[in-house]
This record gives structure tokens, sequence and C-alpha cells, in this order.
């Protein structure tokens, strides 16, 4: 029925839309793609999302949900009925998934111009915190992709491009053993798949929009910044 | 089990992130030991071992366990002690919309508001503008409802306690006059609302230990 149609308005290549993406490919829920143009605003997106004007935006009976955790947090608990908690049901667990999600978007926010030591040592503590979380399972949420799978994981084809352009990895299994493995099981589940461009794909893009080099490792975090933030 | 007795809660005086969470812990009714860190100082063996991360207050600790960043302090409070005092709506959406604007402040309106008073000079301009249209956007979601919760305080006005008290102190001390009663009368019925709400009152720090603070790390807009 069309006052209950689920839609999300974003771009393909944008980590932020991948996560309410994947929320709902987790839940099956199916959903209308709304794809906006790269470089301009769709009269519905500055309608739905007047304070930021940004992507992604869920419109749910037409009713507008925007910011990317929180539009995971509405699908989780609307279509709480279908598919696996993305969030743990223990307060103190559901706190660490948010602390952290929180962290990895105030790190993108804060450092423009990320420097690899940087990096490093947010990954490094990533490693543990999933060490910590994940208590022998394989996603950060337990037996299923979670709300801090999701917050993380949706960067995972652009840290690719990012390794790619560097010639430097920044999760591997000498230094981030576990993180490595979590990230390709991550990025092989069903409901991820359809949404991660491949780094490739990535490549070519990220060559388009960027009119001149610019010097590799700050690819992930200008771009997301930049470009395709929400 | 008498979970009261093992909560504990390392704040500042003065930081209304740390407020936050008071607020809601007294809103709720529980009972918490309080232990000040000034920050500025010196951090103690505790606070860096209970937020090793970000080093910083709010830091609640809670059954031997701890927790930190104040929006997500609040979150907890609130799935852990669910009977009193809902902090957010039931509904999904309305949850939706409560943590949208939460996020707005603290993500945007509280910096704006703060370098418009105090930032550097060639900012100041743009960020005078920024605070207005923030300012205008939650003057607009606010519309006639007492709190931004509705009827009750809730989470959107928990985060929003700068703007309720600290920035009024903040123009006062730098000079700089942007929630006016005339351009911003919502917003300001509001305040009033929020720092006369007999809880909330006794939590707020004592405005001319504030205005000293302001005055003296800051100093007066004109000078800076």
């Amino acid at each position: 029925m069309a006052s209950d149609q689920v839609k999300v308005i974003g771009a393909w290549a944008s980590p932020f839309v991948m996560r309410p993406r994947i929320a709902l490919n987790l839940k099956s829920v199916p959903y209308e793609f709304l794809q906006e143009t790269f470089g301009s605003k769709s009269e519905l997106l500055l309608k739905s999302n007047p304070v930021h004007k940004k992507i992604p935006v869920l419109l749910h009976a037409d009713k507008p949900v925007c910011e990317s955790n929180i539009i995971v947090e509405y699908v989780d608990e609307t279509w709480s009925a279908s598919g696996p908690s993305m969030l743990p049901s223990n307060p103190y667990d559901r706190a660490i998934a948010r602390f952290w999600a929180a962290y990895i978007d105030e790190k993108l926010r804060e450092k423009k111009k990320a420097v690899l030591a940087q990096v490093e040592e947010g990954t490094a503590l990533l490693e543990k915190a999933f060490i910590d979380c994940s208590k022998g399972k394989p996603f950060f949420n337990g037996e299923h992709i979670g709300y801090l799978d999701i917050a993380f994981g949706c960067f995972l084809g652009w840290l690719r491009v990012t390794e790619l352009a560097a010639g430097h990895k920044i999760l591997d299994e000498a230094k981030t053993p576990s993180l490595s493995k979590w990230a390709e099981q991550f990025c092989n589940d069903p409901a991820v798949k359809p949404v991660m461009p491949e780094t490739a794909t990535l490549a070519e893009f990220a060559k388009k929009i960027f009119a001149k080099p610019r010097p590799k490792l700050t690819v992930v975090v200008d771009l997301c910044v930049e470009f395709l933030q929400e | 089990m008498n979970q009261e007795e093992q909560v504990q809660l390392f704040g500042l005086w003065g930081s209304p992130f740390s407020k936050r969470v008071e607020m809601v812990l007294k809103l709720k009714g529980i009972s918490y030991e309080y232990i000040e860190e000034d920050v500025y100082v010196k951090k103690s063996d505790l606070l860096l071992n209970y937020n090793p991360i970000h080093k910083k207050v709010p830091v609640l600790v809670h059954e031997g366990r701890s927790i930190a960043e104040s929006l997500v302090i609040v979150e907890y409070i609130e799935d852990t002690w669910k009977t009193s005092y809902p902090m957010l709506p039931h509904d999904p959406y309305e949850r939706s919309m409560a943590r949208f604007w939460a996020k707005y402040v603290d993500d945007k309106v509280m910096l704006t508001l703060w370098k418009a008073c105090w930032g550097p000079e060639s900012e100041r301009e743009k960020m005078v503008e920024e605070a207005y249209e923030g300012l205008k956007h939650l003057e607009e979601e606010l519309g006639d409802k007492q709190f931004f919760g509705g009827e009750t305080i809730g989470f959107v006005d928990i985060a929003a306690d700068f703007i309720a008290y600290w920035f009024g102190i903040a123009q006062e001390a730098s000079g700089v006059m942007i929630m006016t009663v005339e351009k911003f009368p919502k917003l300001q019925r509001w305040s009033q609302n929020f720092v006369g709400n007999s809880i909330i009152k006794e939590v707020l720090p004592p405005k001319q230990k504030l205005m000293a603070l302001f005055k003296a790390q800051f100093g007066n807009n004109a000078s800076n």
C-alpha cells in the first residue's frame, strides 16, 4: 500500500547512504532508491531535510527521517519483529555500540586531513573494541550485523580505495587481524553486497570528482566529509 | 539488588554536558555519588581509567562499568531505569525526531552559539549568522509546546540545556546579543520554563560563578 511505502534518498557511492540501505536489507524491507544527481539537490531532498539538506533521508509513508545512524535505529525499532535486533539487548552493550558509532563519526568530522598515524590509532582502538563487543562472534553485534557494524562497515569500500592509492594497508591481518576478518564477512553479507560498490568503480568515481590529484591518504576522509556527507 | 548505590558520576560543576546527566538522574529519582573532576587542572587516575579514549567528563560508572559521552549516557540511563520519567517517546518516529534535534543541538547549534560569542574575529560574522539560523530552526520546532518533549522535559530539552541557561550568561559576559525575546519569543519562554523547573533549578551551576568564569577565560567580545 502506497501509504506504507519506504523510500531512501541518496547516492550509490555514499557510505552514509549505505547505512540505512543495509539496515532495510537486514529487515527485508523493500524500498525505492531515489538517486540524487551528483552536484545538485532535488526538490524532494530539500523539502525532506530542510535543516541539513543532505543525504541520506528515509521516507516512510512520506514522513522523513534524517541522519544515517538515527535512520538505522528507526528501522530497527519500526521493524523490530522482522530480522534480528541491530542493537544488543543489554543496556551497557547498547551504550558501547552507540559510543563507538559516535566516535567514528566524530573522528571523521574532526580530522579533515587524516594522517596515517591518526587513522592507525583509530583502527587499533576499534580492533580492541571489536574483540570486546563481538565476544567471539563474527560481528560487533554478535551473530548478526548490527548498528556498529553498519556505522563502521559502510566505509570499507572507500577504505580499500585509499589503501590502493596509498599502497599501504590500513586494515591488515598483522595489525588488525579481527577487523580484517570482520571486514571480509561484512562485505560478503547478503544485506551488504548489493549496496557496496566495487572498489574499482569507486576508484573511477574518485578520479572523476577530484579535479586534481590529492594527497592519497586523505581520500576517504575528504570525500566523506566534503562531498558525500550526510 | 540495590542499583542506586552503585551509580557514580564524574562531572564538572560548570559543564552543560555533565549537567545533562545530573538532570536526568535527578528527574528519574536515581541516587548517585558525584565526583567533581577539575579536568582543566588535573585529571584523576580514576577518570583516566574510566574514560581512556576521550579523557573527559561526564563519565557514569554503574555496576563497575563506565560509560562516556553525555547523550550516550542519557540513553543508557533511559534503557536501564525504564519505569521512571521517560526521556524519549514510545513511538519510533517521534524517537527519531527527538534524536535528530538533540544531535542538531549537540553537533551544530552549541558550537556556533559559542563561536558567535567568542570565536575568532574573522569567523564572528559567519558564526552569528549560523547561530541565528540554528535558533530559528529550534524556535520553529518548539512551536507552542511547553518543552521540546511536549508537556514534560525530554531528551531534546536536556540536550539543549546550554541554550536554556549557559547561553544567556555567555551573551551577558561577551556582550553579544543573539537570542533576544523579540527574535525568539518561544525559545525565551521555553528557557524560563526549563530553568524554572524545581528539579532542574537545583542542578544548575550558580550564575555568578559561571559569569566570572566566562569573563575570566574569554573576556569581553570587544577586547578579543
